[in-house]
């Protein structure tokens, strides 16, 4: 007989670490990572798939997670902007590369946008062969889902760029 | 900017799924993209969601020389990165580019767009264009709906009691035929103001024996509209492909909504259909040759 539930209990790998929450089945993943599990750096804007700031990789794919149930990652593997960077083992943090080039190429303002915007960078990124050198119109394409209101798209865009070239002489 | 509260199944097989579904108020939850909004808006508020995810076997996309069949938990992405596909039946990459952006194309599934009914969803009008169906499977057994007994209206299909829809059939691209598909968009991946998929068919003398085309956004239902008197017969160079997006504007009726205009939709029916025209024309001249 197949259950019919209004409550779960999850087991999802978030950032590496398994995580187990119990949610109301309603529950989004973009607000049980941030009330559940207390990651509040993926960021909650629109609540309904349009400006992308609350994107998360889920199983390696891009998606937004004000558009999945928490329920529907329960066995998966999330990855939020907590788990880009990672540790130097002198008790710091060495940033992603698509963090450095965001810092290095003034690509965010008030940052609200900035967490949806390196989630979607760093998939997209991490997905193509970057000695590959990447086209304005796979720029576009990539980042053309994310809104952002105040930065403006040209700095961003000059960051996808330095990441893929920072990233191809680290492949 | 929650969804209302519901119960949950996520079933491990087709019947089970059917059973579940029987329930007053059940609502079938696959890519969750059109529906999710909607629950968080509180546009819909089913009692419970059957989420069909770990239903086996519904995640094939097989092609034959007849044509392409799509499962009902196929992404947009695969569809649209799917080689053998595209190469029976071109408008399904050119369409699936179109849906929406990378993120939403990596859950949205393309059977889920089309059981949502949409008429401002890429694939309902690609499934009427390629005079396409569906394969519903109920508690009674399986049917195949054709695509106009299957659009009722603007979020609405034939659909009635407990049933998911488990494939799409989109017929093979004729011989000597190209397509063609663009949109406008404020932003490229929102919701079309106004796109157009359209096929052009010609003669062994590269003559326009069919022109035919389907809107996005325009219309409650999708519909095909044939546009071949307007250039039949016309050598594929010299064919009036103005005349055939005058045509066209004559042919639909688009509706006025906080986006646009109807006469504006019109204006771009007729902008888009020529473009296309032209651009499906010239696929089907260099097909022409190859074949």
């Amino acid at each position: 007989m197949t259950r019919v539930d209004t409550e779960r209990t999850i087991t999802v790998t978030v950032n590496g670490v398994p995580r187990e929450a119990t949610v109301p089945v309603r529950r989004l993943l973009s607000d049980a990572l941030r009330h559940d599990l207390g990651l509040t750096g993926t960021h909650v804007g629109c609540e309904h798939g349009v400006c992308g700031a609350c994107t998360v990789i889920v199983d390696g794919a891009p998606v937004r997670s004000c558009l999945m149930l928490a329920v529907q990652v329960d066995g998966s593997e999330v990855r939020t902007v907590e788990g880009l960077a990672h540790d130097d083992h002198q008790g710091g943090q060495v940033m992603h590369p698509v963090q450095e080039a965001f810092r290095e190429c003034h690509a965010l303002q008030c940052g609200f946008c900035t967490p949806g915007f390196l989630m979607t960078i760093a998939a997209g990124l991490e997905g193509r062969d970057n000695s590959v050198e990447i086209s304005e119109e796979e720029v576009d394409e990539m980042v053309g889902g994310n809104l952002c209101r105040c930065t403006g798209y040209a700095n961003i865009k000059k960051a996808v760029h330095h990441a893929a070239a920072a990233m191809k002489d680290d492949a | 900017m929650k969804p209302a509260p519901f119960s949950y199944a996520d079933p491990g097989s087709l019947d089970e799924a059917l059973e579940v579904l029987a329930e007053e108020g059940a609502k079938v939850l696959a890519g969750g993209q059109s529906l999710l909004p909607l629950l968080s808006m509180r546009l819909a508020a089913p009692a419970t969601l059957v989420d069909i995810n770990r239903v086996p076997g519904l995640d094939a996309v097989d092609v034959t020389d007849d044509g392409v069949t799509v499962g009902a938990l196929v992404r947009h992405h695969a569809l649209l990165h799917h080689d053998a596909a595209a190469r029976v039946q071109p408008l399904l990459a050119r369409a699936t580019a179109n849906v929406a952006h990378p993120a939403i194309r990596n859950r949205g599934t393309t059977v889920g767009s089309i059981a949502h009914a949409d008429p401002s969803g890429e694939m309902t009008s690609v499934l009427a264009l390629t005079d396409g169906s569906v394969t519903v499977a109920g508690a009674a057994g399986t049917d195949t709906v054709g695509w106009r007994d299957f659009f009722v209206g603007p979020l609405e299909t034939s659909i009635a009691g407990p049933a998911v829809v488990t494939s799409a059939f989109f017929p093979a691209l004729p011989p000597r035929s190209g397509t063609a598909f663009a949109e406008i968009a404020r932003r490229k991946g929102d919701y079309a103001v106004c796109g157009a998929g359209v096929v052009v068919t010609l003669d062994d003398d590269r003559r326009v024996t069919s022109a035919r085309a389907s809107y996005v956004s325009v219309g409650i239902v999708p519909e095909v509209h044939d546009l071949t008197e307007a250039v039949a017969g016309a050598p594929v160079e010299k064919a009036d492909w103005a005349a055939a997006g005058a045509l066209a504007r004559t042919l639909v009726e688009p509706d006025t909504d906080i986006h646009a205009s109807a006469d504006y939709r019109r204006l771009l029916v007729g902008v888009l259909t020529e473009r296309t025209l032209a651009e499906a024309a010239a696929e089907a001249s260099a097909r022409a040759t190859r074949e």
